[in-house]
């Protein structure tokens, strides 16, 4: 359900980036620690992005895996459950080392072909 | 026309984090701490804030209720004096489900800081969204009552890392339920490992002694840690 919370903090950073440009793409690297639907964030960053500079433009989402570090014994390891406890030495002082991201990493924008001719 | 690629790699939630440590900073040079109070609708968010705030033994403190619609909470709270500002969300995109840092920063005139020590928010009730958005708080708490089954740290995960505390509510139901407190317990230390947590009933007062004794800690030594 945070997915359209979500899409609206994705379209304010595009806007902030795109200065004034129309939008075709915007490329995303979601942790799955983030618990975002990849199929109801694109629908609902379709619908807010309606009336911005992001209105038709394709979300293109990479999904990075959950992986976990412990600063007790070095150990990493991949989760898929969210269990966040160190499997080798039981220690809870544990880092995210990948999965925490959302980040958007680029756009694609329109620019007038003209510009700077004299 | 000709399509150009920009680069950008920002988090999504920089925005409102910015903001959230505008507040802090505002929140600071007032000497004021601020605890963020997150969980479920019903879970008995206001009913623990009615059980502390008259008694925080001589620290001034001040409520911000976030609701969607609507004063009830801070109604419940009115014949406690001490001052609670009402932040409504509904004028936000069809009623925003959790309180941003903005809303709270344009909550910031109504709150009269050089009255208050410590300022109480309660969250809008969701497990979601207000994992998401940091508000300038010095500290998380959230509160999980035990009818909402064993399971839900394994559910809503994002909320039950997003806190310092987790308070377990309700307690007094424990004779009438078929609950596992040992099984929510375990459930919330592997999602989160060794996360404080407090057992409580806001109804019959278990509890809320070691609930008031953590704000107390929070009022007078807050962790400083930047925002993101």
């Amino acid at each position: 359900m945070h997915e359209l919370s979500l899409s609206s903090a994705i379209v304010n950073t595009v806007a902030k980036h795109a200065e004034g440009r129309r939008v075709t793409v915007v490329e995303l690297r979601v942790g799955t620690l983030r618990q975002v639907i990849p199929d109801t964030l694109e629908f609902y960053f379709e619908f807010v992005a309606r009336g911005t500079l992001c209105e038709g433009a394709r979300l293109k989402q990479e999904v990075i895996d959950a992986r976990l570090r412990c600063n007790g014994c070095g150990h990493e390891w991949e989760i898929e459950i969210p269990a966040f406890r160190c499997p080798e030495c039981a220690g809870g002082d544990v880092e995210i080392a990948s999965g925490n991201e959302f980040e958007v990493e680029a756009i694609e924008v329109e620019e007038a072909q003209c510009i700077g001719q004299r | 026309m000709h399509r150009t690629k920009v680069r950008i790699v920002e988090d999504a939630l920089d925005a409102n984090n910015t903001i959230a440590s505008a507040n802090r900073a505002d929140f600071d040079r007032a000497g004021v701490k601020v605890v963020n109070f997150m969980g479920a609708p019903g879970a008995g968010k206001t009913a623990l804030l009615e059980r502390v705030v008259a008694d925080l033994r001589g620290v001034r403190v001040g409520v911000l209720e976030g609701d969607v619609e609507g004063s009830m909470d801070a109604d419940r709270l009115a014949h406690l004096h001490v001052p609670v500002t009402q932040l409504n969300t509904g004028a936000g995109f069809g009623g925003e489900c959790h309180l941003d840092a903005n809303m709270v920063r344009s909550a910031m005139p109504a709150l009269a800081l050089e009255e208050i020590d410590l300022l109480l928010v309660e969250n809008v009730g969701n497990l979601v969204c207000p994992a998401e958005f940091r508000i300038g708080e010095n500290a998380r708490v959230m509160v999980s009552a035990i009818t909402e089954g064993e399971d839900k740290p394994l559910k809503y995960p994002l909320m039950f890392r997003a806190c310092e505390l987790v308070i377990v509510n309700k307690v007094d139901l424990l004779p009438h339920l078929d609950f596992d407190l040992d099984k929510l317990l375990y459930n919330i230390d592997a999602v989160h490992p060794d996360v404080e947590t407090i057992v409580v009933s806001a109804r019959s007062g278990q509890g809320v002694e070691a609930w008031r004794e953590w704000l107390l800690r929070i009022a007078a030594h807050a962790p400083q840690e930047a925002i993101a």
